[in-house]
């Protein structure tokens, strides 16, 4: 029950980013390389919550394939990983893109990282708030192809950062569906995540090869 | 209640595709295919037949409807089907994911190559 009711969340988002047209990004380097599957790496979290790196990986993959990528299993990789000796995503980040490359065969590798993951409590009401970075490279030659950065809260109705019509569905929808504070962080991360890796963002990643032609241009 | 609000979410979800520049059906059948991967890393959960149970479920629905399912999924499966000991169903769904994904080709290859063969 609750997954629908996430997923129209996760659409309302969506498509209330997507009107945005206007682009200011070189893409260069991503138009040259062509991915067509990306590697998401378990992301480094900067925050004090314990569960945000996975919180945030179990939700790359919506935005990710439906931009038309492959995207690599999160929990199959994860698992490898493991296997592997290595749990800790800085460890992760670390490694030689040869060594993944063995491994996985990912055209690109993701690296993210999480800088605010949680509510913080104020005097009126509490923000919950997940802010995460995101950078796309080449895993052949190492470049970058592409950055990004997103925010999503709890109390975007009062700051105004989504837009006024946006920022308050967000809170009634999340204030309406969750109750602890750690569901409230996952789900805002959903947010975040929609917003960082969608095509339909400013200066968003491009479509994959696996998106309709009509969004591939 | 709950289903009012998911009837006034539907038709503000419509209002807004119709309003917007266009928009694609989604190219996947995800269900609830993301919360699953999130819950059963909560709390070390490794009841596998669980998470077997609840990927199933989701590839059924996905068939019913005629649907594609996520990239990863049958890969996923799989692992999950290594876990509980049921490898020729396992290879089974890493050999689908090559087959529909086959950008996953040489991760599936790595993955079954790394995998000890049972022989009772």
């Amino acid at each position: 029950m609750r997954s629908i009711l996430s997923l129209t969340l996760v659409l309302l988002i969506s498509l209330l980013t997507g009107c945005a047209t206007q682009s200011t990004y070189d893409y260069t380097a991503f138009r040259e390389s062509k991915p067509r599957s990306i590697l998401v790496l378990p992301p480094v979290n900067d925050s004090l919550e314990v569960g945000a790196s996975y919180s945030f990986l179990s939700q790359v993959s919506y935005p990710l394939a439906e931009s038309g990528y492959y995207v690599f299993p999160v929990a199959v990789a994860e698992e490898t990983f493991r296997e592997n000796g290595l749990t800790d995503p800085q460890e992760i980040h670390a490694l030689p893109l040869e060594k993944l490359n063995d491994v996985f065969g990912a055209d690109a590798v993701m690296y993210i990282k999480i800088t605010q993951y949680g509510t913080s409590y104020q005097i009126i009401a509490s923000d919950t708030r997940v802010t995460a970075e995101a950078s796309l490279v080449d895993s052949r030659s190492g470049q970058l192809l592409w950055k990004g950065a997103a925010t999503a809260s709890s109390t975007e109705q009062s700051n105004n950062s989504g837009g006024g019509l946006v920022g308050m569905l967000v809170v009634a929808l999340v204030d309406q569906v969750i109750n602890t504070t750690t569901e409230r962080s996952h789900q805002v991360a959903g947010i975040t995540s929609m917003r960082l890796l969608t095509t339909h963002s400013v200066n968003g990643i491009l479509p994959g090869p696996r998106a309709p032609a009509l969004q591939r241009q | 209640m709950t289903l009012t609000y998911l009837r006034s979410s539907g038709l503000l979800v419509a209002a807004l595709v119709a309003g917007c520049a266009p928009v694609n059906q989604p190219l996947y059948h995800w269900g609830d295919y993301q919360q699953t991967i999130y819950q059963y890393h909560q709390d070390g959960v490794t009841d596998y037949a669980a998470q077997v149970g609840r990927v199933e479920a989701l590839l059924n629905q996905a068939q019913a409807q005629g649907k594609s399912v996520p990239p990863g999924l049958h890969a996923h499966l799989g692992m999950l089907y290594f876990n509980t000991g049921r490898e020729i169903e396992a290879r089974e769904q890493f050999a689908m994911e090559k087959s529909l994904f086959p950008e996953s080709g040489h991760f599936v290859d790595y993955v079954l190559k790394a995998q000890p063969e049972h022989n009772q």
